[in-house]
C-alpha cells in the first residue's frame, strides 16, 4: 500500500507545478483578471436587481391574498380592465414624446455648448447639468409649487398678460403636458452631455473634407455627425426609454395619476394598486408588463448598434 | 514570578460558586430582565406629539424592565404603508406597527388577535363605534387596540364671519361650545344653498375632488348621507341605485359652487384655501385650524369645527382610525401587549390627546369630552364639537359597508370622487354608473 501511495505521488509530483502554472496562467488572462475585478459588483447586482426580479415574477403568479398559485391569472385580469389599457397607452405617450424631446433639445444644446471656445465651456456644461444632478422628487416639487392649482406661479405671471389661468394638473391635457415637459427638463441634460461627447469625438478632418466637397450646414450634420452619433443616439434612447417607462417620482409627485387616471402610467398605478390597495400580486404584474415592452425595443436597438460595431 | 497554586478544595468551591451564579441569573431582575420590544408609531404632524408618546412608552419600559425601541415613521410619500407591506413580506421588524385605516384587514393573516386586551379596555373606556369594529375586527377577533393617535374625524371647518355674512348661518349658534347642536336644519340642502351664497360671494367652499384621501372621504361621507353604496356589505354590486344617482346630482351641483381647479387638489390644498382666508369652509381635522393660528391668526379666530349636514339617510362623519398592531411574528408578545394596556389607559390617552392639541380622537365612548376640546382657541370652544361629543354623527368610512379588502380598493382608486368628477364634467349618469360597476367588479376578484 505504501509503495502504491509512494509510486502514484511520484507519478503524480509535477502536477502542482501544472496546476499553479495554469491559476498563474488563467490571471493573467485579462478577461479573468476583468472578472474576478466585477465579481463584487455582479453580487451586487444579484442581490439587488436579480433576486428582487425573480421575486417579483413569483409574486406575480400569486392571487390577491398571496396564498393561491393562480399563473398568469393576473395578467388575464389585467387585460380585461379599462384602466390597464389607459395606463398602457399613457406610459407609452409619457415615454415616447419625453424621450424624443430629451434627445431633440439634448441634441440642439449639445451643439451650442460645442461651438463655445473651450475656455468658458466647462461653467456651461456644469450649468446645464443642474437639473439632472438635482434629485427628482426634490425638483419636482418646486415643479409642484409653479404648478400648483390654486397658487401657480406660472399662473400669476401669465395673468399679466390676460392670459390663463391653466390649470396645469387639474386638466387632462395639460396634466399630460405638465408631467411630460418636468420629465424633458429633467432628463434632456444627460441626452446633451453624452451627445456632447460624441460630438468631441467625431475628427475634424471628416468636417474639412465635406467643407472641400461643398458640403452644407445640414449636409454636414446629415452626412457626418449623425452617422459617427448613431451607435451612442441608440444606446442613449434606449437607456432614456427604459429609464422613462420606468418612471414613478415625477408623476407621482406631480399629478398621483389624476386627474382621472389620465396620468398613471405603469409605475404608479401598480404602487396605487399594489401598496395603497393591498394588491401586490396585481401591483407586481402591472410592474412587471413593462419588461416584454422595454425588452422588444433593447433587441432591436441593441442588435442595430452591434450590426454596426461588425461594420465598423 | 510566583505561581498561585490551586488545591482540589478551592477548585471544588469555585466551580460551585460559579455554576450557583450562572444558575441564578437568568432570576436575578436586571434591567432589560423582559426582554426587547419594538414599536412602529405614526410620526405625528403636530410638533411635539410624538413627545408624550415616548414618555409614556419610556414609563412603562422602566417599570417592566423592557429594552424599548420607539420609531416614528411618517405617513408623508407613504412611507408608513411601504413599511408595513415590507414588515408583512419579510415577516420581520417591529413588533408593534401603527396601522392606518385599512391595513388590519389587509394583513389578517399576520395580526396577533388581541381580545384579551380588548374586552378590559372597552369595560374601562367605553364602547367603540362601528367604523372602529369595521376596520379592527375580523370575524369576532380584534386585530390592533383603537390608537388615539392620529385619528380623526374630517367634518366642516367653518369661517364664522363669511357663514354669517354670505349664506346667513351662524355657525357657533348651531354648534355651540360646552352644549349640544342646535343643528336639525343643517342638511345637504342648507349646505347646497351656502355654498352657492359663498361662491357668489367669491369665497367658495374649498372641498377636493382629487384622489386623495380628504377628497375620498368628503364624497364617502356624502354618498353615506343618501345611503348610496357602491357595493353592500355581503359584496354585492349596488351601483345602479337611485342613491347613487342622488348623490351624483347633488355633487354635480355643488361642483359648479366649487374652486375651478378642485380636480387636482391634494390634502394640502384644502388647508392652504382656508389658510389664506379664500374659502369660507373646508372638510379637514383642526390641522388647518392650528396651522391659521400659527401664520394667519386673524384667520383662525374666525374658524369653528363643527358637525357634517345630514342627508336623507343620516348625519355621517368622515372617520379615519389607527391601530396599535402587534404583527404575529413578534417575539415578545406579552410585553406588546402590557404596553398597549398602558398607552389605552384613560390619563395616557388624555396626555396623548392633550400634547396633539386635541387633533388626536379617541375611539371610545367615555373619552369624547376631555377638557382639552373645550379650551382650545382662539375663538374659544372652536374645535368643542370636533370629537362630535354628543354622538349626534355616525362615524363612518368612505366605500363601507362594502367588505373591507373591496372597500379599500375603492377607496385608494378614489371611484366615488372620479363618478363625481365624471358626470359633472358631462358624461351621461349611465355611462358613469357603468363605468364605476365595471371598476367595483374588479375590485372584487379575490
Amino acid at each position: 500500500m505504501a509503495d502504491a501511495a509512494f509510486g502514484e505521488n511520484a507519478v503524480t509530483r509535477p502536477r502542482p507545478a501544472v496546476g499553479r502554472s495554469g491559476l498563474r496562467k488563467a490571471l493573467q488572462r485579462k478577461s479573468s483578471v476583468a472578472f474576478l475585478m466585477t465579481l463584487p459588483l455582479i453580487l451586487l447586482i444579484a442581490l439587488l436587481v436579480v433576486y428582487p426580479a425573480f421575486y417579483s415574477v413569483h409574486l406575480a403568479t400569486l392571487n390577491k391574498s398571496m396564498q393561491r398559485f393562480v399563473g398568469l391569472g393576473n395578467f388575464e385580469f389585467l387585460f380585461k380592465r379599462d384602466t390597464f389599457w389607459l395606463v398602457v397607452k399613457q406610459s407609452c405617450i409619457f415615454a415616447i414624446s419625453a424621450v424624443l424631446f430629451k434627445a431633440l433639445i439634448g441634441f440642439i444644446v449639445a451643439h451650442f455648448v460645442h461651438n463655445i471656445p473651450a475656455k468658458g465651456q466647462r461653467k456651461w456644461r456644469g450649468m446645464l447639468l443642474v437639473p439632472w444632478v438635482i434629485p427628482p422628487a426634490m425638483s419636482t416639487l418646486a415643479w409642484l409649487w409653479l404648478f400648483d392649482p390654486s397658487y401657480s406661479a406660472f399662473n400669476y405671471t401669465l395673468s399679466f398678460f390676460g392670459i390663463g389661468p391653466i390649470p396645469w394638473t387639474g386638466d387632462a391635457a395639460w396634466a399630460r403636458f405638465s408631467v411630460i415637459l418636468v420629465n424633458v427638463w429633467y432628463g434632456a441634460p444627460f441626452f446633451m452631455i453624452m451627445y456632447l461627447a460624441a460630438l468631441k469625438s467625431v475628427p475634424d478632418q471628416l468636417y474639412e473634407a465635406a467643407a472641400i466637397d461643398g458640403a452644407n450646414w445640414w449636409q454636414r450634420i446629415w452626412y457626418v455627425t449623425l452617422p459617427m452619433m448613431r451607435n451612442i443616439i441608440a444606446i442613449t434612447t434606449l437607456f432614456s426609454l427604459i429609464v422613462t417607462f420606468a418612471n414613478f417620482d415625477i408623476v407621482r409627485i406631480l399629478t398621483a395619476g389624476g386627474p382621472l387616471d389620465k396620468t398613471h402610467i405603469f409605475a404608479t398605478w401598480a404602487f396605487r394598486v399594489g401598496i395603497e390597495g393591498s394588491d401586490i400580486p396585481l401591483g407586481a404584474s402591472v410592474s412587471l408588463f413593462m419588461v416584454p415592452i422595454l425588452a422588444v425595443a433593447a433587441i432591436f436597438i441593441l442588435r442595430d448598434v452591434s450590426k454596426r460595431g461588425n461594420e465598423s | 514570578m510566583s505561581r498561585r497554586k490551586l488545591n482540589r478544595r478551592q477548585f471544588v468551591a469555585a466551580t460551585a460558586a460559579t455554576s450557583a451564579v450562572m444558575i441564578a441569573a437568568p432570576y436575578v431582575r436586571g434591567a432589560y430582565a423582559a426582554g426587547k420590544l419594538s414599536i412602529g408609531f405614526w410620526d405625528h404632524w403636530v410638533p411635539d406629539a410624538n413627545k408624550a408618546s415616548t414618555e409614556l412608552c419610556k414609563e412603562w419600559a422602566d417599570k417592566e424592565k423592557v429594552d424599548l425601541q420607539v420609531d416614528y415613521i411618517t405617513s408623508q410619500g407613504n412611507k408608513n404603508i411601504v413599511t408595513i407591506a415590507a414588515e408583512a413580506q419579510a415577516k420581520s421588524g417591529h413588533d408593534i406597527f401603527q396601522m392606518p385605516t385599512w391595513w388590519c384587514h389587509s394583513n389578517s393573516d399576520l395580526l396577533e388577535p388581541v381580545n384579551d386586551i380588548m374586552e378590559p379596555i372597552i369595560q374601562e373606556n367605553g364602547d367603540v363605534n362601528g367604523t372602529v369594529k369595521y376596520l379592527g375586527m375580523l370575524d369576532g377577533k380584534w386585530m390592533g387596540v383603537p390608537a388615539c393617535v392620529g385619528s380623526q374625524i374630517k367634518g366642516p371647518c367653518s369661517r364664522i364671519d363669511l357663514m354669517k355674512k354670505h349664506a346667513g348661518i351662524d355657525v357657533q349658534e348651531m354648534y355651540p361650545a360646552g352644549s349640544p347642536p342646535k343643528a336639525d336644519n343643517w342638511n345637504t340642502d342648507t349646505f347646497l344653498k351656502a355654498a352657492e351664497a359663498c361662491h357668489k360671494a367669491g369665497v367658495p367652499f374649498g372641498i377636493g375632488l382629487g384622489e386623495t384621501t380628504d377628497s375620498v372621504d368628503t364624497a364617502g361621507a356624502f354618498f353615506q348621507a343618501f345611503g348610496a353604496q357602491l357595493v353592500d356589505a355581503k359584496g354585492n354590486l349596488t351601483v345602479k341605485t337611485d342613491a347613487v344617482r342622488q348623490v351624483l346630482e347633488f355633487y354635480k351641483k355643488l361642483i359648479a359652487f366649487l374652486p375651478p381647479d378642485v380636480a387636482a387638489w391634494d390634502d394640502a390644498s384644502n388647508n392652504k384655501w382656508l389658510v389664506a382666508g379664500k374659502g369660507a369652509l373646508i372638510m379637514n381635522p383642526p390641522s388647518a385650524w392650528a396651522v391659521a393660528k400659527r401664520d394667519a391668526p386673524q384667520v383662525a379666530e374666525q374658524c369653528w369645527t363643527h358637525g357634517f349636514p345630514t342627508g336623507p339617510k343620516g348625519r355621517f362623519a368622515p372617520f379615519l382610525p389607527f391601530f396599535w398592531s402587534i404583527w404575529s411574528f413578534s417575539k415578545n408578545k406579552p410585553a406588546a401587549k402590557s404596553l398597549l394596556v398602558h398607552l389605552s389607559k384613560p390619563s395616557s390617552i388624555e396626555k396623548m390627546v392633550d400634547a396633539s392639541g386635541g387633533y388626536d380622537l379617541p375611539a371610545f365612548s367615555k373619552l369624547t369630552k376631555l377638557k382639552v376640546w373645550a379650551e382650545q382657541g382662539p375663538p374659544k370652544g372652536t374645535i368643542f364639537h370636533y370629537p362630535d361629543p354628543y354622538q349626534q354623527q355616525v362615524l363612518s368610512i368612505a366605500a363601507s359597508p362594502a367588505p373591507p379588502k373591496v372597500a379599500q380598493q375603492i377607496y385608494f382608486q378614489a371611484t366615488q370622487t372620479k363618478m363625481c368628477l365624471r358626470y359633472a364634467q358631462g358624461e351621461k349618469m349611465e355611462a358613469t354608473l357603468a363605468w364605476a360597476e365595471g371598476e367595483c367588479e374588479g375590485f372584487l376578484r379575490s
